[in-house]
C-alpha cells in the first residue's frame, strides 16, 4: 500500500488538476455562448445565398463556359479533403470525429482507386493525417492567431482553393467540419464544396421571369466564389461553437471524475492513517504490559 | 404598403424591416426599388445604399462593399459582403 505522503501528493496533483478543468469549462461556457451567436448569425446569409444559388445553377446550362466551380474540371480523379479542426486540445473526442469523418471519405475514394490529398485548416487535424496518409498534406491554413473567424479569413481560403483548381491541383474538393447541434451534441459533416452541388430536384421555383443585371453568367461567376467564402466561413463558425461546446462538456466530466478520485483516495488516504496510529497503539500498549 | 427590406452581411442579419424605398448602387447603376417592383438580381458595386423609411424623408445610407440585391416577390434582399461603418 502507499505511504501516507504518496497519498496525500497524490491528492493534492489530482486537485490541482481539476482546478485547471474547472477554469477550462468555465471559459468554454463564456466562449460557447459568444460563438453560438456568431454562428447563428451568420446562418440567415447562408440560407438566403444558397437559395439564390440553386435557383441560378438550376437554371443555367452546362456549357464549356460554366465557370468550373459550378461545372467542375470534368474528371474525377484528384480529391482534396478540406479538414477543418481547432487550434487547441482540452476538448474532447472534437477534432478526433472530424478527422475520422474524413479517414471515412477517404478510404472511400481511395478504395476506387482516385488520388486524395488534404488541406488542412487548424492544426489538430495535422499529426492524425500524416501519420496515416504520410506526405499527402498539400497545405496547412493556419488559423492559431485567428481569435474569431472573420469573413475575410474564409475568404482567403476560398481564394487559395480556387487558385489551386485553376493549377489542376483537384477536381473535385470535400470540406469536412463539425456542424453544432448543441453543447453535448456535434455533429461531423462531410460536404462537396467545389464543384457546387446541384440539386437536381430543386425547386426551380418562381416561374417569373427574373431580370439579371448585368447577366446570368456574370452574376454567377461573381456568386460562385463568394458561395464558396461563405460555406467555409460557416463551417469555420460552426466549428467554433462545437469546439467550445465539445470542451465544456469534457472539461465538465473531467472536473466530475477528478472529484471522484479525490473522494476515493481521501478515504484511502484516512483509512491508512487510522491503521498507522492503530498499529503505533498496539505496539505501546503492547510494549508496556511486557513490562 | 410597404417594401419588405432585408440587409444581411456574412456576419449577421442587419436589418429586416418595411420601408417605403431602397436606392441599390448596381453594377450598372443605382436603382430604386418600391413595393412590387419586377424581380431583378443585380451585383451591386462598392457604394452606399439610401434607404427611405417613409416617401420625402431623409434617406439613411449605409455604405456597403460588393454584394447582390435580389428583388422577388417577398421584397428585396441585399446580400452585403461588407459594411463600412460610417465615422
Amino acid at each position: 500500500m502507499a505511504s501516507l505522503k504518496e497519498l496525500k501528493d497524490r491528492i493534492s496533483s489530482v486537485k490541482s488538476t481539476q482546478k485547471i478543468t474547472k477554469a477550462k469549462q468555465m471559459v468554454a461556457a463564456a466562449k460557447l455562448r459568444k460563438a453560438q451567436a456568431a454562428a447563428e448569425a451568420a446562418r440567415p446569409y447562408a440560407e438566403r445565398l444558397e437559395t439564390v444559388m440553386s435557383s441560378l445553377a438550376s437554371g443555367v446550362s452546362i456549357s464549356k463556359d460554366t465557370p468550373k466551380l459550378l461545372a467542375g474540371t470534368g474528371k474525377n480523379q484528384k480529391h482534396l479533403m478540406v479538414v477543418a479542426t481547432s487550434d487547441r486540445g482540452l476538448c474532447g473526442a472534437f477534432n478526433a470525429n472530424i478527422v475520422k469523418e474524413a479517414r471515412i471519405k477517404a478510404d472511400a475514394l481511395k478504395a476506387e482507386g482516385k488520388d486524395v490529398e488534404f488541406y488542412l485548416v487548424g492544426k489538430k487535424g495535422k499529426p492524425v493525417i500524416n501519420r496515416v496518409y504520410p506526405g499527402s498534406i498539400r497545405h496547412h491554413f493556419d488559423t492559431s492567431d485567428i481569435k474569431n473567424p472573420h469573413y475575410d479569413d474564409a475568404k482567403e481560403i476560398a481564394e487559395d482553393l480556387v487558385a489551386r483548381m485553376e493549377k489542376g491541383d483537384f477536381d473535385i474538393a470535400w470540406l469536412f467540419y463539425s456542424k453544432f447541434k448543441s453543447a453535448l451534441v456535434q455533429e461531423p459533416q462531410t460536404q462537396q464544396i467545389i464543384p457546387v452541388p446541384v440539386d437536381e430536384n430543386a425547386d426551380t421555383g418562381s416561374t417569373v421571369a427574373v431580370e439579371y443585371e448585368p447577366d446570368e453568367e456574370e452574376i454567377l461567376s461573381e456568386l460562385l466564389p463568394r458561395n464558396l467564402s461563405i460555406q467555409l466561413f460557416r463551417a469555420l463558425l460552426e466549428n467554433g461553437a462545437s469546439e467550445q461546446g465539445a470542451s465544456m462538456t469534457a472539461m465538465d466530466n473531467a472536473t466530475r471524475n477528478a472529484g471522484d478520485l479525490i473522494e476515493k483516495l481521501t478515504i484511502v488516504y484516512n483509512r491508512s492513517r487510522q491503521a498507522a496510529i492503530t498499529t503505533e497503539l498496539v505496539e505501546i500498549i503492547s510494549g508496556a504490559e511486557a513490562l | 404598403m410597404a417594401l419588405n427590406f432585408e440587409l444581411v452581411t456574412p456576419e449577421k442579419l442587419l436589418r429586416s424591416e418595411e420601408v417605403h424605398m431602397v436606392v441599390v448602387p448596381g453594377t450598372e447603376g443605382d436603382f430604386g426599388v418600391l413595393e412590387r417592383h419586377a424581380p431583378v438580381m443585380s451585383t451591386i458595386r462598392d457604394g452606399a445604399i439610401q434607404i427611405f423609411a417613409t416617401p420625402g424623408a431623409t434617406p439613411e445610407t449605409i455604405r456597403v462593399e460588393g454584394g447582390f440585391a435580389e428583388v422577388n416577390d417577398k421584397g428585396l434582399t441585399i446580400l452585403a459582403e461588407k459594411i463600412v461603418d460610417e465615422g
